[in-house]
C-alpha cells in the first residue's frame, strides 16, 4: 500500500514522486497532459463512493448473499463436479493469472506448455487431430464449427442442422453468429431422447454444410445412433458436429470413431464450479481443416539452444494479422480456464476420469429408480442410458412441483407441463435421497 | 544497466525445460462399463500422476512464466494491470456460483450484483442501457455489430452493408464487423495519426452501418474532432462505435456518451483490473443509447417497483451472443473493484497511467513520433527491428512492449505502463529500453538469454505444426 488517503490504492506514487514525475513531464499538473476538447470534458462525477478493501467485499457479499442457498439438481447443458482443491492453488499462481496472451513465448513457457497438455488431452479424448486452446463456451463453440464448416465445403450450401433438444439459448448464439454467413440453422426431430435418424435422413441433403448432435444430449439421453448420423453427413458431405465434454467422453464412445469432424462443448464441467454458466468453449477438428480453425494454437519448436520449445502457431489464421479475412474474431479466450480443466484432468488421470464417468450413468440410474417408484412420478421419460441427469413424468403440473421444492431447498428443471429435469452428479449426490423424499412429500 | 533472469525456472531434461505430463506418465485404462458395449470406447490413455508430482509440475510451470506480479509488463493496448487479490476471493464464494438456470426469485443477490454493474457502466460509459453477456472484447464488438443491424433493419435501412473502420484499429473490429456480414471500409489515417476527416467523408454514405472508433485510439492520441466525427457519421445515418480498449485513459475526464457514441464495448480485464488470466477469460459489456437499448440481447436484468430483480426480454433483442449470462465470476471482480475504487480512485488511475506514460516516453531514447499521447505511446525502433528489441528487453528483466503496430509508426514499440509501476520502476523500464537502443544486430538477434527458452522458431512451428504431445517423437 502507498499509505495514501486519497486516489487508486493501486497506484503507488507518492506525492513527491507525482511531482518530479510532471517536472520531468514540463507540466504542473497532470490535467495538462488530457488531450480533450473542453466541450467533451466530463465535470461530474460516477456517484460511486471510494471504499476500503474490506468495505468492498462486504458490499458484494451483502449482494450475493440474497441468493438463496439451494442443493441443484440442474444441469442442461451446464454441470458441477467437485474441484480438487489443488486446482484453485495451482491456477492462482499469480505467474499464471497475471499473464496474458503469450506473445512472448520466452518467458511464458509455462502457460504456454499448459495449454499444449491442454490440447494434448482434448486430442486423445476425441481421436481428432487437432484441438484449440479454448472458444469462449460450448454455444459459441457451435457456432465456429458452423462456420468452419460452411468455409471448407468444396460446394456452396447454407443450411445447419440442429437436433431439437439444443436449447434456444443456443440456437439463438448460432443463428447470430452465422447471419452474416447467410446460413440457415433448421431444427431436426428427436424420436425418445435420442436423434430420429430416419427423420433426418428425410431433411438431409446436399445444401447441408454441419449436422450437429449430443452425446449425452442436454436432456440427458446416451446417444445410441452415431455411426448413422456420421454416415448420413458423409453421404452428403456435411461435416458431423458432435457436442460432449471432457467426462462424458472418457467413457462414451470416441468421438473420431463414430465419424466426427468436429467436436464442440463445455469443458469447464472439469475444472470451475457452475458459475452462473461462465464455460470453456472445446473445439477440436480433423487436422485437414487446421488452417481454417478458429483461435489459438500452441505448437511445438525448438529453441536456440535446440531445446524443445511452445509458442503460439499459425497465427496468420488470426484477427490481429488477417483482420477481416480471418478464421474468428476471437481474441481473449478462455486461456485460464482451460489451465485450471487441464489441471482437474491430470489430477484425476485416466481412471479417475473413467470412474467419474461411470459413476454419471450409475447415479442417474439409482435416482430415477427411486423416482420412479413413487405414485404418480414416472423416470426415466425414455427407454434410454442416460449420462447425469433424465427426464421425470409428473401426474401434477411439473411447475408447480419445481416451485414446492424451491421450497424445499432443492432445484430441478420444468421443463414442460408434466416434466421435469433432473441431474445428479458428485456435487449433489449426498441430497438425493432428500431429493426423492421431497417430490413424494409435495405430490402426494 | 543490470541483468536479470527472469520466468528462468530450467530443468533442461532431454532437451525439455520441463517434461511433459505425458512424459511423466501415461496410463492406459481399459474401460469397463455398465454401459453396453457398443456405447463405449475401449481405453483411454493420459498421464496419472499423483498429488505432490502434479503440483512440482504445475510450479515448475509457474516459475516459467512471467505476469504483471513478476515485473512490469508495458503491453500496449493491454492495459496490464496488478489485479487486487480481494476480487478473487468475492468471485470465489459459494453464493457467486450459482447455476444459469436457477428461478429468478432464487438469485436475487446475483441479479442485483449484475443490475448494479449495469449501472455502475452506464455512468462511467455515459450509455443508458448496459448489457453484461459478451464474453471478451471482441465478442463485445461482434455484439454491437448484431445491435446496430437491428437497429437498422428495424428502421427500414437494412440495405446499410458497410462498417468504416480506420486502418490503425484493433484487428478484432474488422473480424467483428466481417462476422457481421458487413463490408469493412478501412480509412487511412491522418499524417498527424487521427482519423483523416477528409478519408472519413468520403467513406461515409447510404450504406454506411456504423463507424468503429478508439479513443484515445492504439497510439495514446485523443480524437480532437470526435464532435465533428459523430455529427458526420450521424448525418449519414450511421451509428458511432467506441472499442473501449482505451478508456483507462479516460476515467472520470470523458465519457464516451457524452462524445456521441451509440454503442460502446468495455475490457473489464483491461480497465476494471480483472486478471487477464493467460489469455482470458475476460469480459466485454456492452452500452448502448436509449434508442439502441430495446435491442439488447437476452435476458437482460431490471428493477422491479417493489425492489426485487428480474430477467427479462428486451422487446426486440437480438437474441443471445452467449450460452448464458457470459463470464460471470469475471464480472463479479470488475464489480468488486470498480466499488473499491470509486470516483476517487477511478479517476485517479487514469491520471497516474497518462502521467506514467508520459514520464516513461520522456526518459526513453528512442523516438516517439506522434502526440500528446495519454495512457499509451508508440516509440519507434528507427533502424532496429522492434521485434528483436522486444526480445532483447526480456534479457533486462521487464516484458517489452507490443511491437509492429500499428503501421503507422516504423518498427512500433507500443508502450503501456499503466497507473501500477513506480517512478522507480519505470526508470528500470527506460534503461532497458535504452540499454537495447545501443545494442546492435547481432546482440538483438542473438536474444534473448536470460528466459527460460532461448529464441524459438516461429518458422518450423507453423511448418510442421506439432499440435499434441501424439505428434512430438
Amino acid at each position: 500500500m502507498s499509505g495514501r488517503e486519497r486516489g487508486s490504492p493501486y497506484a503507488p506514487h507518492t506525492d513527491e514522486e507525482t511531482a518530479a514525475m510532471l517536472d520531468a513531464v514540463g507540466v504542473d499538473d497532470v490535467e495538462a497532459l488530457f488531450d480533450i476538447p473542453e466541450s467533451v470534458r466530463f465535470d461530474d462525477d460516477y456517484g460511486i463512493d471510494a471504499k476500503s478493501e474490506q468495505e468492498a467485499v462486504t458490499e458484494t457479499r451483502k449482494r450475493l448473499r440474497r441468493n438463496d442457498d439451494l442443493t441443484e439438481f440442474l444441469g442442461r447443458g451446464h454441470y458441477e463436479h467437485y474441484v480438487p482443491s489443488l486446482v484453485d492453488h495451482l491456477s492462482q499462481r499469480s505467474e499464471f493469472l497475471t499473464s496474458y496472451t503469450q506473445y512472448q513465448p520466452e518467458v511464458t513457457q509455462g502457460f504456454l506448455q499448459a495449454l499444449f497438455e491442454y490440447q494434448s488431452m482434448l486430442v486423445e479424448l476425441t481421436g481428432l487431430g487437432v484441438a484449440n486452446c479454448s472458444m469462449y463456451d460450448d454455444a459459441t463453440a457451435l457456432a465456429e464449427a458452423a462456420l468452419l464448416a460452411k468455409r471448407v465445403r468444396a460446394a456452396d450450401g447454407d443450411r445447419v442442422l440442429v437436433p431439437e433438444y439444443v436449447r434456444d439459448g443456443h440456437v439463438s448464439v448460432l443463428e447470430n453468429y452465422t447471419s452474416g454467413a447467410d446460413v440457415s440453422v433448421e431444427r431436426y426431430a428427436t424420436d425418445a431422447g435420442n436423434v430420429d435418424t430416419d427423420a433426418l435422413a428425410d431433411t438431409i441433403d446436399d445444401d447441408v454444410v454441419l449436422v450437429y448432435a449430443e452425446n449425452p444430449t442436454t436432456t440427458g439421453a446416451v446417444e445410441e445412433h452415431l455411426s448413422a448420423i456420421g454416415d448420413l453427413a458423409d453421404d452428403h458431405d456435411a461435416l458431423f458436429c458432435l457436442g460432449s465434454d471432457p467426462v462424458a467422453m472418457s467413457l462414451l464412445q470416441r468421438p473420431a470413431d463414430v465419424g466426427a469432424d468436429v467436436v464442440v462443448g463445455d469443458a469447464s464441467v472439469l475444472g470451475m464450479p457452475a458459475s452462473y454458466g461462465m464455460g470453456l468453449g472445446v473445439f477440436a477438428c480433423r487436422e485437414d481443416f487446421l488452417r481454417q480453425v478458429p483461435g489459438r494454437l500452441v505448437g511445438a519448436s525448438e529453441d536456440a539452444d535446440g531445446n524443445r520449445a511452445y509458442t503460439l502457431t499459425l497465427q496468420t489464421r488470426e484477427q490481429h494479422i488477417r483482420k477481416e479475412r480471418a478464421t474468428s474474431n476471437i481474441c481473449t479466450n478462455q486461456a485460464w480456464v482451460a489451465l485450471r480443466t487441464a489441471i482437474h484432468a491430470a489430477s484425476l488421470g485416466s481412471e479417475g476420469l473413467v470412474n467419474l464417468a461411470e459413476r454419471m450413468v450409475e447415479l442417474p440410474r439409482d435416482l430415477a429408480a427411486d423416482l420412479d417408484d413413487l405414485t404418480g412420478v414416472r423416470a426415466p421419460v425414455h427407454d434410454r442410458h442416460h449420462f447425469r441427469e433424465f427426464l421425470v413424468h409428473t401426474d401434477q403440473p411439473a411447475p408447480a412441483i419445481a416451485d414446492d421444492l424451491e421450497a424445499e431447498g432443492l432445484a430441478v428443471h420444468a421443463v414442460g407441463d408434466h416434466r421435469l429435469q433432473v441431474c445428479v452428479t458428485d456435487a449433489n449426490e449426498h441430497a438425493a435421497d432428500r431429493l426423492v423424499a421431497a417430490v413424494a412429500e409435495v405430490t402426494h | 544497466m543490470e541483468f536479470y533472469d527472469q520466468a528462468a525456472y530450467r530443468q533442461a531434461d532431454d532437451d525439455q525445460y520441463e517434461p511433459l505430463l505425458a512424459a511423466k506418465d501415461e496410463t492406459t485404462t481399459e474401460v469397463d462399463s455398465s454401459l453396453p458395449d457398443d456405447l463405449t470406447r475401449d481405453e483411454l490413455e493420459l498421464p496419472s500422476l499423483a498429488e505432490p508430482e502434479l503440483a512440482r509440475h504445475y510450479v515448475r510451470l509457474s516459475q516459467q512464466n512471467y505476469g504483471v506480479d513478476s515485473g512490469p509488463y508495458p503491453l500496449g493496448s493491454c492495459t496490464m494491470k496488478y489485479n487486487p487479490r480481494f476480487t478473487e476471493d468475492v468471485a470465489a464464494l459459494d453464493a457467486a456460483s450459482v447455476h444459469p438456470d436457477r428461478s429468478a426469485e432464487s438469485v436475487q443477490g446475483t441479479l442485483a450484483l449484475q443490475h448494479d454493474l449495469q449501472d455502475y457502466l452506464g455512468r462511467i460509459g455515459g450509455m443508458d442501457a448496459v448489457t453484461l453477456q459478451p464474453p471478451a472484447g471482441a465478442a463485445g464488438e461482434f455484439a454491437g455489430i448484431l445491435l446496430a443491424d437491428a437497429y437498422h433493419e428495424a428502421n427500414g435501412e437494412g440495405h446499410r452493408d458497410e462498417v468504416v473502420i480506420p486502418d490503425a484499429a484493433h484487428g478484432t473490429n474488422f473480424a467483428s464487423a466481417a462476422l457481421g456480414g458487413y463490408d469493412v471500409v478501412e480509412i487511412p489515417s491522418g499524417d498527424d495519426g487521427r482519423v483523416d476527416v477528409d478519408a472519413l467523408d468520403a467513406a461515409l454514405g447510404e450504406n454506411t452501418a456504423a463507424l468503429m472508433l478508439t479513443n484515445p485510439n492504439t497510439l495514446g492520441l485523443f480524437e480532437r474532432d470526435i464532435e465533428d466525427i459523430a455529427e458526420m457519421v450521424h448525418d449519414a445515418g450511421g451509428l458511432l462505435y467506441y472499442d473501449g480498449a482505451n478508456l483507462n485513459a479516460l476515467l472520470g475526464r470523458a465519457r464516451p456518451g457524452d462524445m456521441g457514441f451509440d454503442i460502446m464495448h468495455f475490457n473489464v480485464h483491461k480497465t476494471f483490473a480483472t486478471p487477464h488470466g493467460g489469455g482470458g477469460p475476460g469480459a466485454g459489456p456492452v452500452g448502448v443509447t436509449e434508442d439502441l437499448a430495446e435491442f439488447l440481447p437476452d435476458p437482460h436484468i431490471r428493477e422491479t417497483e417493489s425492489g426485487t430483480y428480474e430477467r427479462y426480454t428486451p422487446e426486440q433483442s437480438v437474441g443471445k451472443v452467449h450460452g448464458f449470462s457470459g463470464n460471470w465470476l469475471v464480472l463479479i471482480k470488475a464489480f468488486a473493484y470498480i466499488d473499491r475504487l470509486g470516483d476517487d480512485g477511478l479517476s485517479d488511475a487514469s491520471a497516474k497511467a497518462v502521467l506514467n506514460a508520459n514520464y516513461l516516453a520522456e526518459q526513453v531514447d528512442y523516438d516517439v513520433p506522434l502526440g500528446p499521447f495519454h495512457h499509451e505511446f508508440v516509440a519507434s525502433a528507427g533502424e532496429q527491428d522492434a521485434a528483436d528489441v522486444a526480445k532483447r528487453m526480456l534479457d533486462y528483466g521487464v516484458h517489452p512492449p507490443t511491437t509492429k503496430w500499428p503501421d503507422l509508426v516504423d518498427e512500433a514499440l507500443m508502450t503501456e505502463p499503466t497507473e501500477v509501476e513506480t517512478k522507480d520502476n519505470l526508470d528500470d523500464l527506460a534503461d532497458a529500453f535504452n540499454a537495447v537502443a545501443g545494442d546492435d544486430d547481432e546482440t538483438l538477434e542473438a536474444a534473448p538469454n536470460r528466459t527460460t527458452a532461448r529464441r524459438i522458431d516461429q518458422t518450423s512451428a507453423a511448418r510442421n505444426p506439432r499440435l499434441s504431445w501424439h505428434d512430438l517423437d
